[in-house]
């Protein structure tokens, strides 16, 4: 059995986000990491393999993004995955959910891939529709947000938490599953794994390993527009008061009256 | 005027105050068509033709409920391929964003999601989307094909406004291949008698620092007519269900009024309620960083503080 799991290499949530002057996400100029909520696939992935009884079943890594976005290979492989491919190119710049997702299926089908696993979302996009759009391309069932995993030869059944119901989806490999940051508790990477994934293998790959274009993806060809960004204004500061004196409670419906919210 | 497509929410024929939201800003755009999935639609005709549907596209098939969004999202895009709409609105959940993702590649459209904000221009649309938690604005537009918005809920306050809501019942014809992610089982979420925590008008929130007794979170809550909310910290730890959760991985919520009690703000719960109107927070250490974001806040013991709150909110009200 192969996994593919697609991870993101994404601006670190704690650090100052910026985008650039061509209104792209800042990719570079800000510390970057592995999307946390792709450890989740990551690690439901391991799972899975280690479950495996075959013996024979490897995960493997998929991330797009500049050279930097090795750094995201690197720690899933720290974690436990078995070898990486990284979609890195030029022309890939500005890509969005349609380029991306176009990249990304082309990959998985050069791989081939019992299973592809996605995190629920990226934690700077957080569109959260990667995974639909790659079961679309590839012509797979999609089982996602699945808040649990459960592989059983060839049948994969998940739990999945929804607005009004809780669902249980069943589906037959090859497919594509995302799950939720319910689903499992990433590892962290251990002393051994960090000295092994230095001897694992990354391959780079660009657009033509892909028979892509360049016209096809990037910037240019993205069917949507970023056209302006602005920094939200700041919150004026308001009041704060302690509740030494117990009047807290008081001064707190004081001010709900006020709003007309009491 | 051109049509614009809007997908209801609804829980078995009970539409969601976002389909309101929805058609609103769809009239800004062009006339308003709904699409409903299901077999309930006697239950929502009124409240579509009450906010100007009009024309309503009923879909019901087994097809499209016993099967995971690829059904709905072949159904859609053949109703776009048919009418050819000025754009399509959806709302922006996870089954909706996963159904505006699949249309987008069937029918070659450029897709946005989690829009607060949806204007007309140029026969076209230009959104606003929240990002990096709430920290930026971006606003944005579709460059190729139909524009396929997903909007986030509160986006606009609903207006009514009658339409005529001519209805059309649609074939449904679902390829073999959309049939292969089946639901074997599926359990309602029970119903609170709260509002629903990302359509209330107030919120109140709990986190660790409730130690766990959610019951004066609920209490100020209920005297305040809001729903309740908790920080992951309070769900990971088993003290209330995960379909309340507020943050990134959670519910975006916008409310008017939304109050933190024993939450410290970490970058992953602003993600969900930056954009509160009003933001309240009770918490006992003066230096956490909510009280970066409140516009009134209590440095103290929640218990006791949401506790005598109650008691005198709801003596304002007698
Ligand atoms: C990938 C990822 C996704 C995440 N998604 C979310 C998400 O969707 N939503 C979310 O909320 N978090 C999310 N988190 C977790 C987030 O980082 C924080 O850990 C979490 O929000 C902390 O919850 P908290 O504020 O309740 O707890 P804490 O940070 O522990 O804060 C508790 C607060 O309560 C105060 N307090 C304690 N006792 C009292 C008392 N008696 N009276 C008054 N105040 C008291 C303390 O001073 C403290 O400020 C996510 C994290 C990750 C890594
Ligand atoms: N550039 C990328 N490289 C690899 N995987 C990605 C990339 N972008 C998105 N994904 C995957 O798609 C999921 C959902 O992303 P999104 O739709 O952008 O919220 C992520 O959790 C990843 O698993």
């Amino acid at each position: 059995m192969k996994i593919v799991v697609c991870v993101k290499y994404v601006p670190d949530a704690t650090a100052d986000r910026k985008f650039n002057a061509d209104n792209t996400v800042d990719r570079v100029g800000v510390q970057g990491m592995l999307s946390e909520l792709d450890e989740y696939a990551v690690e439901e992935a391991l799972k899975i393999r280690d479950g495996d009884e075959s013996g024979d079943a490897q995960v493997v890594v998929l991330t797009m993004g500049p050279a930097d976005a090795r750094a995201a290979i690197l720690k899933s492989l720290q974690m436990g995955a078995d070898s990486g491919v990284h979609i890195v190119d030029d022309a890939i710049h500005g890509s969005d959910s349609v380029g991306s997702s176009l990249l990304l299926a082309k990959a998985v089908e050069r791989q081939g891939a019992d299973i592809v696993l996605c995190g629920m979302a990226s934690t700077d996009g957080s569109m959260s529709v990667i995974p639909a759009m790659l079961a679309e391309r590839l012509g797979v069932p999609q089982v996602t947000f699945a808040s649990e995993v459960t592989v059983d030869g060839n049948t994969v059944r998940v739990r999945r938490d929804g607005d009004a119901a809780t669902e249980v989806i069943e589906a037959s490999t090859p497919l594509v599953l995302s799950v939720t940051d319910q689903s499992n508790e990433p590892r962290y990477p251990s002393f051994k794994g960090i000295m092994a994934a230095k001897k694992k293998p990354v391959e780079e790959i660009t657009l033509a390993d892909l028979g892509v274009a360049a016209g096809d993806v990037g910037l240019e060809a993205a069917w949507t527009k970023v056209e302006a960004y602005a920094e939200r204004p700041p919150r004026s500061a308001g009041a704060i008061v302690t509740d030494e004196d117990g009047t807290g409670a008081n001064q707190l419906v004081e001010f709900l009256a006020a709003q007309k919210f009491v | 005027m051109s049509e614009i497509l809007v997908l209801v929410d609804h829980v078995d024929g009970s539409v969601r105050k976002t389909t309101a939201e929805l058609l609103t800003l769809a009239r800004r755009l062009g006339e308003p068509s709904a699409v409903f999935f299901g077999s309930q639609i006697d239950a929502a005709r009124d409240a579509l033709k009450h906010y100007g549907a009009e024309r309503v596209y009923v879909l019901d098939s087994a097809d499209l409920s016993d099967y995971l969004v690829a059904p709905k999202a072949e159904a859609l895009a053949q109703l776009v391929e048919a009418q050819q709409p000025a754009a399509v609105l959806i709302p922006s959940n996870a089954e909706g964003k996963e159904i505006a993702g699949r249309l987008s590649i069937k029918t070659g459209s450029g897709l946005i999601t989690d829009a607060v904000d949806v204007q007309p221009r140029d026969g076209g649309v230009t959104t606003t989307q929240s990002v990096f938690a709430g920290d930026y604005t971006v606003t944005a537009s579709v460059t190729k094909g139909t524009p396929i918005v997903t909007v986030k809920p509160n986006a606009v306050t609903p207006e009514p406004a009658e339409g005529s809501a001519a209805e059309r019942t649609v074939d449904v014809d679902v390829s073999d291949a959309a049939k292969t992610a089946r639901i074997v089982e599926r359990r309602p979420r029970e119903a609170t008698g709260r509002p629903e925590l990302n359509e209330a008008a107030i919120v109140v929130a709990g986190g660790r620092g409730t130690s766990g007794d959610f019951a004066t979170v609920e209490a100020f809550a209920d005297a305040l007519g809001a729903a309740v909310g908790a920080s992951r910290a309070a769900v990971d730890a088993g003290w209330y269900p995960h379909a309340y959760q507020v943050g990134q991985t959670g519910k975006t919520v916008s409310p008017q009024l939304y109050v933190a009690a024993g939450i410290s703000g970490a970058i992953q719960h602003r993600a969900g309620m930056q954009t509160s109107r009003t933001i309240v927070a009770i918490n006992k250490d003066a230096e956490s960083p909510i009280f970066e974001l409140v516009d009134f806040g209590v440095v103290g013991d929640l218990h006791s503080v949401l506790k005598s709150a109650t008691e005198q909110a709801l003596a304002r009200k007698r």
